[in-house]
């Protein structure tokens, strides 16, 4: 657009940035789908014929549940690193969000471990299961998505391929990791503080 | 992408000769490989005219069918397999991927723009789409599962719980329908992404969103409303593949689900589907009717607020086809009084198509033909919607033919005459040659006569009380002689959809040469040569008005002057 050497349009031209004008869209989208799975939740919250209930073997998981959302503020301190061209100070903040992520993945892992050995809890044991495992999977499923991408990013960092006109391209993955952590806040809210 | 096989075709040219093995595997990977705007969306309208013709041989099956009581031309079976992939097929694989086609080729051309927002996703995109058509397709030789059952999936576009549940659905087919669906609708979601980025960021200098081409603004809202719609759809296959895979009780009403949770779901989806579809259309009129008028469109700005305005009340109407099911007085109030709300953005758009062509210089061409007949059944199509959002009317008509009636007046009387009339409209442009006019009137009459013939008829045996999706009839029902008379309808639409599909592939040889602009038509598109170079534009337009050619062709007396 830039190449047009004199132009009679007096008025600047400027265009909103395609990469965040898509990534919302997408956003837009994914949120239709969890809307769909957390309204079938709460639909069918005590409509179980048989146990265990979310009382009997539902932890509320708080310490997976800071490490998450404080994944999204060190992904936003990253941001800001790499928009100043702090290349080293990026690199580590990113690193740390993908270390929270880790974490927790990793405490899913160990509850749905617990549920299924434990109090033996499966996705075809009872309607809660079904909808219990396909929800907090689902947003698993995106957290492990969104782990890879930034995994992808750390190692082209590490390469040196990252550089700090690429700061608006981080940005646009960031809303992703950001719109992954709003969504778990909805998740918690009505699995274990609603549904128990 | 496209650019390489520009030096082959170069030497074509000076010697002229029988294309080598070679030469067609290079031509035949440049497609595939295609990551250009307009290959893709010739790819997307090619392959939705192919299932068209699939999809309307199956209609032909299903009415010869019903053509008399008692007929065995198909078994109990396949007519089940025949209906359900003949809904699901127009739905998907022609609707969405023609008018999804149309856009590719389009928005960027109309907004003066290289290339879509993101190319490489809009391949993928077709590619996802063109495998989920496969896929389902696949399951008519694929399909057999457990206990030699199965074949192409038979449980209705709708496919109500708890007939999809493993008992009452066993082998694969069923799968097959989800798989394909979920696949296709990824697609979808990507091309609406792309839609969206690209007609918000990548417009010419000078193309603000009210200079915007209707067809693109029409194209941004159905983008926008296709995020919100396709994924519920997505979602419910996907527990519906839980359900079915790994023992889920979604939709299991023995261990506590509901069936009617999928209606829900599935009308949450479908509603706004039908929305997603005619809105194209809607697009498609706006760009034919006022050039074949001769006057700019009537109420632009409240032809893009009309159209906002349907995709937000479309949102709110779902459970409209839930009457039967028993809601709550309020719950039937308000689906009836949101439903009803429907008719009045719609209602601003006929008035403005009307008053547009209101003293104009009309010329009757064959797009011209086919966005007047739109207008009539649209309007016809918007009553009998009307009739239908009324409870009490509905608990007496659903699900009988007065409602396929109904939705085929809105899917074929609008959509598929807008589609005919944007193919005949823009073929000159994507092929360089024009369609046939005298074929193209064949076919506008035969398929108008046809389609009157077949879905006017189709209302009074609803109201006889014939129910949808059954297989054959008593002989006393006082239902033989329209059935037969609908048949025969369909036969009419089926030659006259030859006579169109011949005239695609004979004009291509042997068409008039159109040159850049043969309609004397006024927005970007038509400023390129016929078919535009890979890169569109030579230098990047500048526009100051809704008309940019327009301006281009009357300096002396340009829009701009009387755009507020």
């Amino acid at each position: 657009m830039s190449a047009i050497p004199i132009s009679p349009v007096a008025e600047p031209w400027r265009l909103p940035s395609r990469g965040r004008v898509a990534m919302l869209a997408l956003i837009t989208g994914e949120s239709a789908i969890f809307t769909i799975f957390v309204v079938a939740y709460i639909f069918y919250i005590g409509k179980s014929l048989t146990g265990p209930t979310p009382l009997q073997v539902l932890d509320i998981p708080w310490f997976n549940t800071i490490c998450l959302l404080s994944s999204s503020v060190s992904i936003l301190i990253a941001e800001r690193q790499i928009e100043r061209g702090k290349m080293r100070g990026f690199m580590m903040w990113w690193a740390l969000t993908i270390a929270l992520g880790m974490i927790f993945i990793g405490g899913t892992a160990v509850e749905w471990h617990k549920l299924i050995y434990v109090d033996g809890l499966t996705i075809r044991t009872n309607l809660f299961g079904t909808t219990f495992y396909s929800l907090v999977g689902l947003h698993a499923t995106h957290v492990v998505v969104g782990l890879i991408g930034l995994s992808l990013i750390l190692i082209f960092t590490l390469t040196g391929h990252v550089k700090e006109q690429h700061s608006e391209r981080i940005q646009v993955f960031a809303l992703y990791w950001h719109f992954v952590d709003a969504v778990w806040v909805v998740v918690f809210t009505v699995v274990y503080i609603v549904g128990r | 992408m496209a650019d390489q096989t520009l030096p082959i075709a170069g030497s074509l040219d000076v010697t002229p000769q029988r294309l080598s093995r070679a030469q067609v595997l290079e031509w035949l990977h440049g497609w595939v490989v295609t990551v250009d705007h307009k290959r893709l969306g010739i790819l997307y309208v090619v392959y939705g005219i192919i299932f068209l013709l699939v999809a309307g041989a199956e209609a032909m099956a299903i009415r010869i069918q019903l053509a008399w009581p008692g007929m065995h031309f198909l078994s109990p079976e396949l007519y089940n397999e025949m209906f359900t992939m003949h809904g699901t097929t127009m739905v998907f694989l022609v609707g969405m991927t023609i008018l999804f086609g149309f856009a590719n080729y389009l928005v960027p051309l109309m907004i003066g723009a290289r290339d879509m927002a993101f190319p490489r996703l809009n391949a993928f995109s077709f590619w996802m789409t063109a495998f989920g058509g496969l896929l389902i397709y696949y399951s008519f030789i694929g399909g057999f599962g457990l206990y030699g059952m199965g074949a192409a999936p038979d449980v209705g576009w709708w496919a109500y719980a708890p007939l999809t549940a493993r008992a009452f659905s066993p082998g694969h087919a069923t799968d097959y329908w989800a798989l394909a669906l979920i696949v296709a609708g990824f697609g979808t979601l990507g091309t609406a992404i792309n839609i969206i980025a690209t007609a918000l960021s990548m417009r010419c200098r000078g193309m603000s969103l009210l200079r915007m081409p209707l067809f693109v603004w029409l194209m941004l809202v159905t983008s926008a409303l296709t995020l919100i719609t396709i994924t519920p759809l997505t979602a419910a296959q996907i527990m519906l593949l839980i359900d079915r895979y790994l023992g889920g009780h979604f939709f299991d009403t023995q261990a506590g689900g509901s069936a009617v949770v999928w209606m829900h779901f599935f009308w949450i989806f479908g509603h706004p589907e039908v929305y997603v579809l005619v809105m194209p259309a809607f697009g498609i009129a706006n760009e034919i009717i006022p050039v074949f008028s001769r006057k700019a469109i009537f109420g632009y700005p409240a032809m893009v607020a009309a159209s906002v305005g349907i995709a937000f009340v479309s949102m709110g109407v779902w459970a409209h086809h839930m009457f039967t099911v028993g809601m709550t007085s309020v719950g039937n109030a308000f689906f009836v009084l949101s439903t009803m709300l429907v008719g009045i953005p719609t209602g601003i758009k006929i008035f403005n198509w009307v008053a547009t062509i209101w003293g104009g210089k009309i010329r009757f061409a064959t797009p011209m033909l086919f966005c007047l007949g739109f207008l009539f059944q649209f309007l016809i199509a918007g009553l009998t919607g009307i009739m239908l959002s009324v409870a009490p009317w509905n608990w007496q008509l659903h699900n009988s033919y007065f409602v396929i009636a109904h939705f085929h007046y809105v899917l074929v009387g609008a959509i598929v005459f807008n589609i005919f009339a944007g193919i005949y409209y823009w073929y000159p442009k994507v092929t360089g040659r024009m369609l046939s006019e005298t074929l193209g009137k064949w076919h506008f009459w035969l398929f108008l006569i046809g389609f009157h013939i077949t879905f006017d008829t189709m209302h009074f045996v609803g109201f006889l009380g014939m129910p949808r999706s059954i297989y054959t009839y008593e002989p006393d029902r006082g239902w033989n002689h329209l059935n037969f008379i609908i048949s025969i309808g369909g036969m009419i639409q089926g030659i006259a959809v030859l006579i169109f599909a011949w005239n695609l592939v004979q004009s291509y040889f042997r068409g008039r040469k159109a040159g850049n602009d043969p309609w004397d038509a006024w927005t970007l598109e038509w400023s390129t040569p016929s078919p535009p170079p890979a890169y569109n534009f030579a230098t990047d337009p500048v526009v100051h008005s809704r008309r940019p050619l327009w301006d281009l062709k009357h300096p002396e007396d340009p829009d701009w002057k009387y755009e507020a």
